[in-house]
This record gives C-alpha cells, sequence and structure tokens, in this order.
C-alpha cells in the first residue's frame, strides 16, 4: 500500500498551518516527520485521517485519488491515527473502546460484547500486545492506554498508522516497548508515520525522515547518515546549541525543608507519600517522573493550591504547610505552572493585565481599590521589553501571542519581582527551540542570583541540563536521588527509576 | 550514584482524609438524630403505633404491625447514638455511607411511630401512594438521564412535564385519553427537540435554553388555563386512566397494592426504565450515545455523529418527559391546573443524581422522594402537632439531603453540559 499526498495547502484564517507538501508513505517503513510545534505536522495528518479537508492538493492511494469527507472515510481507506492526546473514552472497557464505531451486533442492536472480546485477543496475540479486554482504559498506565489505540487502529484494518507525539507521555522503558511494537507492525508491512520533535528518537526509530518547518518540507535525511545536529539545525532554521551556561555551583543555606508531605487526591488516592527534600539557595533541584506520579500534587501543596494531609513544610525556618498562597507569593515564591492556560494566565486578558495578576493590589498599581492603569501598562511594557514578548503593545490580547511568547509572559511577571524561591513545572512543554532556550537562561539566571529552584520535567535531557541535584518521582515518592555538580548521572539509571525499577 | 529512600506505608501515619473528615460529620448527624428521637420522639410518648398491612376486601388479610411508641424509639436512639460514636473511632470510616443511610431510615421510622402513637395507620395504603407519587419523579429523571448521558444537560424537563400535563388534559377532553396520551407525548418530544436544536445546533447554554423553555411552558399554561379554560371547561376535562390489576400478583399482600394495582402510565414507567437499561448498557447505540457523553471528540474520531447522537436523545427525553407529564392530569386527577407539576421536574434531575445517571438508580431515588410525599400526605390526616406547611417541605428536603449530604461525589458524562464545537 502506497498513499501519496500531492501539494497539500491547509489554512486557518491568515494562517498557511501547511503549504503544498508532497509526501509518499510506503507500506513496510517507518516514516519520521520531524518538527517543531506549530510545524504543521499534526495538521498534515488530521488532513490525512479526514479530520479537516484540505484547501488545495490531493491525496492517492495506490495511485487513485481519493476525497476523504470525514474520519469515516479515511477509516475504511485503511487510515488509522494514534492521536497525541488518547482519544478514549476512560470509564469504558477496552473491548468498548475497541469496537467503538464498528461494533459487532446481534438482533434488537444487542453490542456482542463477547465477540468484541475474542477479536481483541486475537489482534493481541497476532501482535504480541498483552492487553485485557476487560479492564477499564482508567485504570491502565498510559503505555497500555497507548496499545490500546493501536488495537483500535488494527481492529479497523488499517493499513497505515500514523502515531502524533506518541513518546510524550511513555517512560524510557514504556518507549522501547513502544517501538518494537513499532517494529513488529513495520515487518507486518503497515506504513507506519511516526511525528516528533525528538531527534534521537527519529533517529532510533525512523527509514526515512523528512523535516518539516513553517508549514513545508525543508529537508530530508538518512537516519543512517545524517547527525542530530544538522536535524535540529533543519528543524529550527538555525544553528542550535544544546548546552546551558551557568555559574559554578555555590549553594546558600537551606530555603524549603519538606518533611513527610503527604498530600491526597480527591477520591484520597495518595499523589504524594511521605516526601523528605531540602531545597538550598543557589540550586536547582530537577524532579523527574512520568506525568501522574504525584508531582502536580507536589507543586500544588507546595504552592498552597490544594490542602497537605500530612508532613510540614517548612521555608526559611517558618511553618508555612498551611499558609495561604498569597502569603507563600509575598514571602517569595515564584511559579511558573505546568499548564499556562489553566493556572498560568487569563487568555482573554491583555498582556498588561496578565502582568499584574498577582501584584494588581500592591501600592504600585491600585489606590483605594482604584486601578492605576498607566502604571501598570508603563511597568508592563517594561518588563515585557526585559523578558523578550514579542508583542506589538501590552493592549494585546494574551491568548493570541504564540506559545512561546505566552510562556515568556507567565514567566516574566514570576520573575520580575523579588522572589527567594522558584517553582517551574513543565516550563518549556510544547515551545519552540528559541524560547525554550530563553526559558533554561532565565531559570539559570535565577538560581545564580541566589533562588532556590524546583524543576519539574517529563523530559530527562532537560532536567540533566539544567539540574544540580536530581530526584525521581515515582508513585508518589522519591525513589532515587542523584548529585549532578560532580559527575553526570546515568541516562538510564535515571530511565529506571522513573518506570519505577529501582530495588 | 543512586540511593532508595525508605518508603512508609500511608496506613501507619493519621492522615487528614476527605473520607476522615466525612466520617467525622456523618458522626456528628447521627448523634444529633439519636437526641432528636430521644428527646422528641420518645419523651413523654405512650400507646401503641399501630400499622394497618392490609385493607378490608383484600383475599388475605395479614395482620396488623403494632409497635409500642417509646420504646421503639427509645432503642432507635440508642441504635443510632453507637452508629454515631462508631464514626469517631477509626473502625467507623468503613461503613460511613451505610451508617448514615440506616441511621436516616431509623430516624424516619421512629418519626412514623411518634406520628401514629395511639392511632392506627395504613402502611400499604402509604406505599401504593409513594409508588404513584414517584411516577413523575422517576419519569423526569429517566429524561434527564437519557439527555444527559449524550452530554445534554436538560433543566427543560420541568417545562416537558408541564407541557406533557397540559397536551394530555386538553386532548384528552376532546378526543379521549388514548390520543391525549400520544400527543403528550409528541409536544414532549417536540420540546425536547427544540432544546437539542437550542444548544446542539445554536449553542445557547444549556442551562439559559432550559429556563427559558420552562419560562415559555409556564407562561403560555398558565394563560391558557386562566383565561380560556375559565370560559370553556369542557376543555379541561379529561377522562383519568383508572388502575387495571394484573392477575394473581395484584392479590399478594403490601406488594400487590404497591406494585400491581396500578394505571398504565406506573407500569410505563416500570417498563421504560428496563428498556432504557438496555438501550443504554446493552445496545450499539447506546454504547455510541454514552461514548458521545464521555468524549465527543472520540466518538467523533471513529466516525459517530456526535450532533445527531445528541438530537435523537434528547428528543426521545422530551418524549419521555411528555408522557411523564400525561400523569399529573390523565393518569391523577383529569384536569390542568396553573404550573401543577410543582417543580417535580427539577426534583426528577435530583433524583438522576442521586440515581448516579443510572434508569434505575433514578427510579429507586424516585421511590425515596414518593415516599416523603406520600408520607407527609398522609401524616396531614394523622394531625401531628408538626404544620401541614412543614410536612408539604419533606419531599424538598429530602432531595437536599438526598443530592448534599448522602451521595458525595457521583460520577457525570464527563462531557456533561459542553457544547461540542466540531473543527
Amino acid at each position: 500500500m502506497e498513499v501519496e499526498l500531492r501539494n497539500i495547502t491547509k489554512r486557518f484564517g491568515e494562517v498557511v498551518a501547511n503549504d503544498g507538501i508532497n509526501l509518499t508513505i510506503r507500506g513496510g517503513e517507518v516514516l519520521g516527520l520531524l518538527g517543531e510545534n506549530g510545524a504543521g505536522k499534526s495538521t498534515l495528518m488530521n488532513v490525512l485521517s479526514g479530520l479537516y479537508s484540505a484547501d488545495d492538493g490531493e491525496i492517492l492511494i495506490d495511485g487513485k485519488l481519493v476525497d476523504f469527507q470525514g474520519p469515516g472515510d479515511s477509516i475504511a481507506a485503511g487510515i488509522g491515527m494514534v492521536h497525541q492526546h488518547f482519544m478514549l473514552i476512560p470509564v469504558f472497557t477496552v473491548a468498548e473502546n475497541v469496537i467503538l464505531g464498528v461494533e459487532p451486533t446481534g438482533k434488537v442492536d444487542y453490542l456482542d460484547l463477547k465477540k468484541a472480546r475474542t477479536q481483541v485477543r486475537e489482534i493481541n496475540e497476532k501482535y504480541g500486545l498483552e492487553v485485557d479486554p476487560d479492564e477499564l482504559i482508567e485504570n491502565l498506565p498510559v503505555g497500555i492506554q497507548q496499545r490500546v489505540e493501536i488495537i483500535k487502529v488494527l481492529f479497523r484494518s488499517a493499513n497505515v498508522i500514523i502515531f502524533d507525539e506518541p513518546t510524550a507521555v511513555l517512560t524510557p522503558q514504556e518507549v522501547i516497548e513502544f517501538f518494537e511494537i513499532v517494529k513488529t507492525l513495520r515487518d507486518a508491512g503497515k506504513a507506519i508515520v511516526f511525528i516528533t520533535h525528538k531527534l534521537h528518537e527519529i533517529l532510533d526509530i525512523s527509514d526515512r525522515i523528512r523535516v518539516l518547518r513553517r508549514g513545508k518540507i525543508v529537508g530530508e535525511g538518512d537516519p543512517i547518515t545524517i547527525t542530530k545536529t544538522e536535524l535540529a539545525e533543519m528543524m529550527v532554521g538555525r544553528p542550535v546549541s544544546f548546552d546551558v551556561v551557568k555559574e559554578p555551583f555555590a549553594p546558600g543555606k537551606v530555603l524549603l525543608d519538606i518533611e513527610d508531605l503527604t498530600v491526597l487526591r480527591e477520591n484520597d488516592d495518595v499523589a504524594v507519600d511521605g516526601i523528605d527534600l531540602k531545597i538550598r539557595s543557589g540550586e536547582v533541584v530537577g524532579v523527574a517522573g512520568v506525568q501522574g506520579n504525584g508531582q502536580s500534587a507536589l507543586i500544588e501543596a507546595l504552592t498552597g493550591l490544594t490542602r497537605v494531609a500530612g508532613g510540614t513544610v517548612r521555608f526559611m525556618d517558618k511553618d508555612i504547610t498551611r499558609a495561604s498562597t498569597r502569603a507563600r507569593h509575598r514571602m517569595g515564591f515564584a511559579h511558573i505552572p505546568e499548564d499556562r492556560h489553566r493556572m498560568g494566565m487569563i487568555t482573554k486578558f491583555t498582556i498588561a493585565e496578565n502582568m499584574v495578576l498577582d501584584t494588581y493590589y500592591d501600592a504600585r498599581f491600585s489606590k483605594r481599590r482604584v486601578m492605576n492603569w498607566p502604571k501598570v501598562y508603563e511597568n508592563s511594557a517594561r518588563v515585557a521589553a526585559d523578558y523578550d514578548v514579542r508583542m506589538t503593545s501590552v493592549h494585546d490580547t494574551a491568548g493570541h501571542l504564540s506559545g512561546g511568547n505566552q510562556q515568556k509572559m507567565v514567566v516574566a511577571r514570576e520573575l520580575s519581582r523579588e522572589t527567594k524561591f522558584l517553582i517551574a513545572a513543565q516550563p518549556t512543554r510544547g515551545l519552540d527551540v528559541g524560547s525554550i532556550e530563553y526559558i533554561h537562561s532565565r531559570i539559570i539566571n535565577a538560581r545564580d542570583t541566589g533562588d532556590g529552584v524546583l524543576f519539574v520535567s517529563s523530559e530527562i535531557d532537560e532536567i540533566m541540563a539544567l539540574s544540580d541535584r536530581i530526584v525521581v518521582m515515582f508513585e508518589g515518592r522519591i525513589v532515587a536521588e542523584f548529585d549532578a555538580t560532580t559527575e553526570t548521572p546515568d541516562k538510564n539509571t535515571i530511565g529506571l527509576a522513573m518506570a519505577g525499577a529501582v530495588a | 550514584m543512586a540511593s532508595t529512600l525508605n518508603p512508609t506505608e500511608p496506613q501507619a501515619r493519621k492522615l487528614d482524609t476527605a473520607k476522615v473528615r466525612q466520617a467525622r460529620n456523618t458522626g456528628v448527624i447521627l448523634i444529633l438524630l439519636s437526641v432528636l428521637v430521644a428527646y422528641v420522639f420518645a419523651f413523654g410518648t405512650s400507646g401503641d403505633a399501630t400499622f394497618r398491612l392490609s385493607r378490608p376486601n383484600d383475599p388475605w388479610a395479614v395482620p396488623n404491625l403494632v409497635v409500642p411508641a417509646m420504646a421503639f424509639s427509645y432503642i432507635a436512639a440508642a441504635v443510632l447514638a453507637f452508629l454515631g460514636a462508631r464514626q469517631f473511632v477509626r473502625g467507623g470510616v468503613r461503613w460511613t455511607g451505610l451508617s448514615m443511610g440506616f441511621g436516616l431510615l431509623l430516624a424516619v421510622a421512629a418519626f412514623l411511630v411518634w406520628a401514629t402513637a395511639g392511632k392506627s395507620f395504613s402502611l400499604t395504603g402509604m406505599l401504593q401512594a409513594t409508588v404513584v407519587r414517584a411516577v413523575p419523579i422517576a419519569l423526569g429523571g429517566l429524561a434527564g438521564v437519557l439527555s444527559e448521558r449524550v452530554a445534554v444537560v436538560n433543566i427543560a424537563i420541568e417545562g416537558m412535564l408541564l407541557a406533557g400535563a397540559f397536551t394530555g388534559a386538553l386532548v384528552g377532553s376532546l378526543l379521549g385519553g388514548y390520543v391525549g396520551l400520544i400527543a403528550a407525548v409528541a409536544v414532549g418530544g417536540l420540546f425536547g427537540f427544540i432544546l437539542a436544536a437550542l444548544v446542539i445546533t445554536y449553542r445557547v447554554d444549556q442551562i439559559i435554553a432550559g429556563v427559558v423553555l420552562n419560562l415559555f411552558v409556564l407562561g403560555v399554561t398558565s394563560y391558557v388555563s386562566s383565561q380560556v379554560y375559565q370560559e370553556h371547561r369542557f376543555l379541561n376535562d379529561a377522562p383519568v386512566f383508572r388502575p387495571v390489576d394484573i392477575p394473581f400478583l395484584s392479590d399478594i399482600p403490601v406488594i400487590g397494592p404497591m406494585l400491581f394495582q396500578q394505571n398504565i402510565f406506573v407500569y410505563g414507567a416500570f417498563i421504560m426504565v428496563c428498556i432504557a437499561t438496555y438501550y443504554l448498557f446493552h445496545t450499539r447505540s447506546g454504547l455510541r450515545a454514552r461514548a458521545v457523553g464521555e468524549h465527543p471528540q472520540a466518538a467523533d474520531t471513529l466516525g459517530i455523529n456526535v450532533y445527531r447522537t445528541r438530537y435523537i436523545n434528547v428528543t426521545v427525553a422530551g418524549m419521555v418527559a411528555g408522557f411523564g407529564g400525561a400523569w399529573f392530569t390523565l393518569g391523577s386527577v383529569g384536569r390542568f391546573d396553573e404550573g401543577m407539576t410543582h417543580g417535580l421536574g427539577y426534583i426528577g434531575l435530583a433524583a438522576m443524581i442521586v440515581g448516579r445517571w443510572h434508569p434505575f438508580g433514578a427510579l429507586m431515588a424516585a421511590l425515596v422522594f414518593g415516599f416523603a410525599d406520600s408520607m407527609q400526605q398522609k401524616l396531614a390526616l394523622l394531625q401531628t402537632p408538626i404544620p401541614s406547611e412543614f410536612l408539604a417541605m419533606s419531599p424538598y428536603i429530602a432531595t437536599i439531603i438526598l443530592v448534599a449530604g448522602l451521595i458525595g461525589r457521583a460520577r457525570a458524562p464527563a462531557a456533561d453540559g459542553q457544547a461540542y464545537i466540531k473543527e
């Protein structure tokens, strides 16, 4: 089976997401599609899977022109997509999720779940997937959920399988298992499209590489001969440095002292399970771990956003376990939240309004509850310029900025005042390389000027580049700790710890 | 080098969990109930409470249930105190919900015994009325289940009930009961379709669209009943569906009168609950409907038409509510009065939540509300010291207690209340 995309163009208003793209996908081969967030990879694949219709261009399958009116048509043509955010229903079982849309039925529309289970087991055996068809999705780890997505497309007899950023949510060990599955599928003759922005993964798994930048194919490469640096340059459009420059490690006294901290989720499950951690001034402590192992709950507890179920948190020798968020903020806490749209900013507010979300009550910006807007505008403009937020004016709606500039705005607000302690959660997720470099330099700058930094990320490379000390969280506990100032810790050991493989 | 830190068991430490807080609250409530039962119901009460279990012309007579009032109340108070105290010690945490449910049951029983002390009271009659009064609530709740399972919040159930009641009376007066019933179902379906169009196609806020429909129906029916029916009384004089006895089953003591000597609305409600359960959980369409309510985008990527699914379910929900509305007129008094649904549509929504978005759950919850309703009616006849206005509040108080207190966090369909915007 061969799929050919010819001159595909897709516009969203003014923005050209795909600009005359030509691409061929062949059976028995893994095509790596590399590009930054916003380069147009997902748009292209959504065109192929029938979710979007292209403004221009055509799709040919085995030389025949096809026209997809919706996802149904593309599924029928044998194209299956595994989305970055899984399209699974948490309260349904594996079998129910797999058959949804193509259900085996009996009389009176009766849902034949027995047949569904058998069919799921057959696919399981054929490709070595090992998923229990009766388990509820919400009880499964993400790695297994991804296999359910794969079973879903196989159940619809897909010959082309598109993976959109499939490794973003996986542990390093799960990535290895996932690659094995991809190879099995490829050897069974399926055509695989692998979309990612991670250079080493695309080199590991692809048979052919295409690089996408600003909606165009800008380059291609043979994974055997091409280097990471060359690929990075193609992806970003300029030379990229992977190193972070920082001052020598000179920690001060203990700033934050966490003792036996326990935090519960809403349903009383233990999210953070008795953590002890000390963070000194002038030190970056990196928290590595796969999403959902208690990092978010830890941060919410430290910033006062959630109730602490047990243990104490002391900041500069003061018990702040039950202090309010504003009290912590006034003590010098800065917080770059993990999801800027949910917690970091108000997308419908202007940049100036977003810039004073934390200090609007300050005497500088308001008197007797009346806002001093000229002062706010002036201050915001200055801070935004300091932090390289690219905008036309501070009256722009914040939601209209690019992701990188939105994040720089959040960083600017949090760091432009006197801070002592910075909590940065996934601060570079989904950003372009330029913004990542900039935000890294700001975090390191905070450390160099004597702040304590708690840095949470699920990317091992990022953690290793920034941290002076690395702790690994797994199922709410700190399962391993590494000193990164004297020697570079072994990446595989960290990866194993993230998967919980510590004796 | 990696160093393993000591793992500690969470159970070993004393944690401030939601469960512990809930247990504490439950304990306080149970002990307050115990005090109430001891001081109000038991203190100074004398005589026996007689509950009649069979009626004069029943084929098998069952002896009356005679309870010494004071002794029963003191025992109930003691049990309540024990259950409450248990919540404060560690072991009680596991049985919090059960203790609360049992405690409330005891308190209600003690109340009944106190109110009947020295008199006699037909328990079977009350239970029969419970089922009858549960019908509109159950059907309202079922309509809620059907539309919220596809993520459309249906506040308009109240209006649909009222529209069904009105249409049933009007068409029933002119063309007979069965035609009236069909018309009521059709009008309910029409309002369901209008709601669907407003919230799905035009993306009006679901709550606002529902409230608008309710006000519209209330306004139109009130106008017609106060202006037109005053002049032309024959337009508001519909036949009533009489109870139909089911052979053999209707002769069973207590259960027979409750379940098998009822009119077609009661049987219809039971049948619809069964069909809805089969539909939602055992058919292809039901699986797709639930998928649309949980994760519409996932359903869309699998080629399921989200909009059409929602239209169909909300319209059918309207038809169910229309049928339930006809109960008020064709199944009960044969006449339409202004605002005669008295907010039972909203209580139906509460029944849906208490019943955790399951048809049978909604039915069970509706029976609890029906019980509260029929109890207040029968007690008003017994002349208790409590003013009848307060007794009339009991279904609503039951709603508040059940929704706020007992249930905790029931899980609604994940996309409930959200419009789906196709990209």
